[in-house]
């Protein structure tokens, strides 16, 4: 018998932990009787997550149970025997059912499927058709799957670079002829990458859907599997050809909302129903039964191939949330360090204070493009109203109407890789390629109800949450 | 494959009662009062305990809701819904009951309520940092336990698929292993002690729908298992009394309904551990686990039957057909409602199952009942939900049955059953009989089955394994530091069974210590014994007797706490009333906790009355007892008097020293 050398036997361990183990030749992975001054401790040494201390080893008593021994009490300990776990999804080959719609699902990490890593002691993305369809065979009734891992990272790790290489994945395998696309990612800029996608995605004659999961799929109650068959049924057979994001409509496992990529945001840092479209309704329900349009008018699917890909993204592009007191200084240091586009968001209508004048006027002198969006994050920017918000048009902000803060950085990150010419960009900006900025804000389309109140408690009461 | 059995002749004379008392005999079940230590010798009767205890914190374990609050069922404020699915455990598998309850595709509905519930228990909301009050008592204890405390506590996730818990997983940890208790003639071992969240209350599970109430889920809840050390079903009941006293020992503990719940795993020779899961008192612990050892011991029996019948149990193959409605004569209840639901009627032959479906399993149950439960829990089939061809009282006619047996082509050592379900659960219906049957022929299966008042228990999921457990990623270990556990050692209460010793040696009557421990009145006898220098008998008396018939007929105005007794007693020696009106005074004390002594007594119009006032009144009865015709006697001649004396004697002169005079007198 070999052993490989390369092979990590102390897996996550260090400092005075890692000695300990050295010294008392136990291996990770090894079944150990330790002797400590608290008494004697059986069970397997498991790895230990990196940001642990170093003053603990971990083991897996009989019963299943996690705990961990202080090195500082150990007297002694034994390797009696060896069995390394292996933490696999149970991989099954993804059927083929003829007539059902051709998928590609796009990995990009995130919660989808994932499981535990005891480096960092998170859950990793686990991901192929055969460990998706191993926990969710039900994906098997609803498309032909295929899949592709265009890199792994975690959703705040998303960027430019994720960006394009992700639309023009998204091109190629349009041409290719799928019916439909889903993309797995984290939660966290999941719309961010959607406004990204419609902008560089334009003209798709199939939907193309972005989900995630706000509890991992290691959990019983997750919400990934439902999700993933929301995204797949939208993907496969709505006839909404557009970039949205799939999620939970309720916290319960009911059905699911598609949100357009450019109106949609996440606003709860656990819910599970954590993302809404934002001054607008949605645009459809999705169960296992299908999609219901919420609104009439929306881009069809198509039967041609005829995607328009603009891969482009400037890195110029950052935003100033601002805040009252904020000196000129922070505006400054923004210009000096090279950005050719800022995003404000502004108070109220659309409002910095007098103190920022000079700095606006420095920058607009220097050829910086400016838009402002609001920290209300309903509403249009009205800078007509009051004296300030005229004043700073005249120094050269931009409103973008009712453009939700984070989608104006990527469009304007976005256009001003294509052009700088300023009349251009405004031009750009303004002109909405989905719903980014909408002509009307219909009543229902912001309902942020009250706790409390007899109505609103009578709804909650007898609609699922 | 083994076809049905060869013999075509119809079902002649079969009884399906005096199989029952036959094979009732073959088991050799007696009942409990008859049984004696040989009695479970001779089946290999084991027992150990899962004790659960609700720690006494104002909030929950991992968010900042308040503790101890319950609601109706019917008084929610919203609903949500939730969905299980199996997943992988640590190291990689799937558990069994995960995949058992995931087959039964349950839909899980949360009642909440805004005052115990925030979006961490809809698990909507990462845990919070554990409670730290709810750490110290359960260390406390587990100090008391003298278990080997871990050097940092790892918050684990055990998956729970039945919908207990909206994140279907427990948040738990180990605080301690490998402890033990000292009973009076015999060590108990003790495997771990746990900390956890509580779980939901469940307030119906019909057909496909299972609803909870989520006001105790979260509460903190410490579990000490054993190690399976009890060798008969009295003594489960003495050790789980003994862990019960002790955690309340802490005075931190819960009391009340569900506050301690018991899960107790039992098994034969050549059985298995099989739990009986929340037992709610232990007085019934004796009887369930009676009953639970011979129950493994007849499965036995027909697991022999079974395999002398069969060549290969692997080839044994059960067959079904579904049944016209209108072929037969059904006019039972559930069948005619079946039909005008649209449900399904299935007729399945058992072959070789005669005499197995109608075998004695527990009293007043037969194996086939375990289909019946099984169709319930895994399938969601309402019951009743079938019939079989062994039923004590039939609701299928013979003549149907004749005819069911010609459609399904069954042989004379075949059983049958029919049973009826909504389509979409057929399939899992019939693997459910399926495997029980295959499991009849190998083993006592490994199950959790829920208890009943009356000794009895029905089948409530397959037993959850290891792998089960998983680290909770969104918690950070805790280290337990020396000095830390040390401080908490500090100040134990003391054990139960030098508490035990000590009760002895003071000389109080045994019948009176469970009250004791079970409310924890020894550290306000000690006080009263050790400052005010009381008889312990007395004391320990008024408080297993007096005391507990009072706590059990009157309802206390407020909550009413031990120290009040300490207070009386020292009220009444300060006052030299004599402790006898302790008696007399308790009920009103214990009604009105808030009222002063001195009111109690006007009250029940006590004067003081000096001894010679009092002994000055025995010559005038003594002249009064011999002018009215009364039963003579010396005896008769005190009791009268001392009866006469009574009211104005108690608290003012003892009584044996009041019937020493009255004695003296005559």
């Amino acid at each position: 018998m070999t052993i490989n050398m390369s092979e990590d036997f102390f897996q996550g361990y260090k400092g005075d932990a890692l000695k300990t183990l050295r010294n008392y030749k136990c291996r990770v992975w090894g079944q150990a009787i330790v002797e400590t001054t608290r008494g004697t401790f059986n069970g397997t040494i498991l790895p230990r997550s990196e940001n642990d201390d170093d003053q603990h080893i971990v083991m897996k008593i009989p019963t299943g149970y996690n705990i961990g021994i202080n090195i500082a009490t150990i007297t002694a300990m034994k390797e009696i025997g060896y069995k390394k776990a292996n933490y696999k999804i149970p991989e099954k080959e993804f059927p083929y059912t003829e007539g059902l719609p051709k998928v590609k699902l796009f990995g990009t990490g995130g919660t989808i499927a994932s499981r535990l890593d005891y480096r960092t002691g998170a859950v990793i993305p686990a991901f192929s058709p055969g460990e998706l369809y191993g926990a969710v065979p039900e994906l098997a009734d609803i498309c032909n799957l295929e899949t592709e891992k265009v890199f792994a990272v975690f959703s705040e790790n998303m960027g430019p670079k994720q960006y394009i290489s992700l639309a023009k994945a998204i091109g190629k395998e349009i041409e290719n002829g799928v019916d439909g696309i889903v993309i797995g990612h984290g939660t966290d800029t999941l719309h961010h990458t959607g406004a990204a996608l419609t902008f560089m995605v334009q003209n798709s004659p199939v939907p193309i859907i972005l989900v995630g999961s706000q509890r991992s799929s290691d959990r019983p109650s997750s919400d990934a599997a439902l999700n993933l068959m929301h995204a797949m049924t939208a993907a496969g057979h709505s006839d909404i050809a557009e970039v949205m994001v799939c999620m939970f409509g309720p916290t319960s496992d009911e059905y699911g909302l598609l949100h357009k990529g450019t109106r949609v945001r996440k606003m709860h840092s656990s819910y599970r129903s954590t993302f809404r479209t934002i001054g607008d309704t949605p645009i459809a329900t999705i169960s296992r039964q299908g999609t219901v349009p919420i609104h009439k008018n929306y881009k069809p699917r198509r039967k041609d191939r005829n995607v328009t890909i603009l891969p482009y993204f400037s890195e110029q592009v950052t935003m100033l949330y601002y805040y009252p007191g904020m000196k000129p200084g922070t505006l400054d240091a923004l210009v000096d360090a090279g950005y050719k586009g800022i995003i404000f968001v502004g108070t109220g209508l659309g409002h910095v204070n007098k103190e920022l004048y000079p700095a606006i006027e420095r920058a607009h002198k220097k050829g910086v493009h400016m838009y402002m969006t609001l920290q209300t994050i309903w509403g249009y920017v009205h800078m007509f109203v009051y004296d300030t918000g005229r004043d700073m048009m005249a120094k050269g902000i931009i409103p973008a109407g009712n453009m939700l803060p984070e989608v104006a950085w990527v469009k304007l990150s976005w256009v001003l890789a294509q052009t700088e010419n300023s009349a251009e960009v405004k031009r750009m900006m303004l002109e909405s390629i989905n719903d980014e900025i909408t002509e009307r804000e219909p009543y229902n389309g912001y309902l942020v109800y009250q706790g409390g109140i007899p109505e609103v408690e009578g709804f909650i009461k007898k609609v699922h949450k | 494959m083994q076809k049905n059995s060869n013999n075509k002749k119809s079902n002649i004379q079969f009884d399906p009662f005096k199989n029952y008392q036959l094979s009732k005999e073959n088991v050799g079940y007696v009942n409990r009062k008859d049984a004696t230590q040989e009695t479970y010798n001779e089946i290999g009767f084991m027992s150990g305990l899962e004790v659960h205890q609700q720690l006494l914190t104002t909030k929950k374990l991992f968010c900042n809701c308040p503790a101890g609050l319950y609601n109706d069922s019917e008084d929610y404020d919203a609903e949500v819904i939730r969905h299980m699915r199996p997943t992988l455990s640590e190291l990689g598998e799937y558990d069994g009951t995960a995949l058992m309850e995931f087959k039964t595709k349950k839909e899980i509905v949360y009642r909440l309520k805004h005052q115990t519930t925030c979006t961490y228990e809809v698990d909507d909301t990462p845990p919070f940092p554990i409670n730290r009050e709810a750490l110290d008592i359960a260390l406390k204890i587990s100090r008391l336990s003298k278990l080997n405390i871990v050097g940092e506590v790892h918050i684990t996730r055990k998956q729970y698929l039945d919908g207990s818990i909206p994140t279907g997983f427990q948040r738990t940890c180990i605080l301690g292993v490998e402890g033990e208790l000292q009973l009076k003639d015999k060590k108990i071992r003790l495997i771990q002690l746990s900390m956890e969240e509580d779980s939901c209350r469940e307030i119906s599970d019909v057909g496909h729908v299972r609803t909870f109430k989520t006001d105790r889920l979260g509460m903190p809840l410490i579990e000490t298992v054993t190690y399976p050390d009890m060798l008969n079903p009295d003594e489960v009941k003495e050790v789980c009394d003994y862990i019960r006293f002790l955690n309340r020992s802490t005075g931190n503990v819960r009391t009340g309904m569900g506050a301690g719940r018991q899960d107790v795993n039992v098994s034969c020779t050549g059985g298995t551990r099989v739990e009986i899961k929340g037992v709610a008192h232990t007085k019934w612990i004796p009887e369930l686990t009676h009953n639970e050892c011979f129950r493994q011991w007849a499965l036995l029996k027909i697991k022999e039957e079974l395999n002398s019948r069969v060549g290969e149990p692997t080839d044994w193959e059960m067959s079904h057909k579904m049944l016209r409605f209108h072929s037969y004569n059904f006019k039972f209840d559930s069948i005619i409602s079946a039909k005008k639901q649209l449900h399904k009627i299935v007729a399945v032959n058992l072959p070789n199952f005669k005499g197995i479906l109608s075998h004695f399993m527990q009293p007043g149950k037969m194996f086939a009942d375990d289909f019946s439960d099984r169709l319930k829990v895994i399938a969601c089939l309402e019951k009743p939900n079938l019939q079989h061809s062994e039923c004590f009282n039939p609701q299928i006619s013979d003549n149907d049955w004749k005819e069911i047996r010609l459609k399904l082509n069954a042989g004379e050592n075949d059983a049958q059953l029919v049973f009826w379900s909504p389509e979409a659960d057929i399939q899992t219906a019939l693997e459910t009989i399926e495997e029980r049957c295959q499991l009849a022929f190998t083993e006592v299966p490994n199950e959790t089955r829920k208890s009943f008042e009356d000794g009895t228990t029905i089948f409530e999921r397959v037993l959850p394994g290891a792998d089960r457990m998983y680290p909770d990623t969104d918690s950070a270990p805790i280290p337990l530091e020396n000095n830390y556990v040390e401080e908490l050692g500090k100040n134990l209460p003391s054990d139960i069974i030098d508490r035990y010793h000590q009760l002895k040696k003071w000389n109080v009557p045994e019948d009176n210590y469970t009250f004791i421990f079970k409310k924890n009145l020894f550290p306000v006898m000690e006080k009263i014994i050790g400052e005010l220098k009381i008889n312990p008998r007395f004391l320990g008396s008024f408080l297993g007797q007096t005391l507990k018939y009072v706590e059990g007929h009157i309802k206390p105005a407020q909550k009413f706490n031990y120290e009040i007794i300490f207070k009386l007693f020292e009220f009444l020696k300060k006052n030299e009333i004599t402790f006898e009106l302790t008696k007399k005074m308790i009920p009103i004390v214990y009604e009105h906790p808030k009222m002063d002594f001195d009111s109690v007594l006007e009250q029940l119009k006590f004067k003081k009355i000096s001894t010679e006032k009092i002994l000055s009144h025995i010559p005038f009865l003594k002249q009064k007892f011999e002018e009215t015709c009364r039963a003579q006697g010396k005896d008769n001649e005190v009791n009268w008097i001392m009866g006469e004396l009574n009211h104005v004697a108690v608290g003012n002169i003892e009584l044996s020293k009041l019937s020493k005079e009255v004695k003296q007198a005559i």
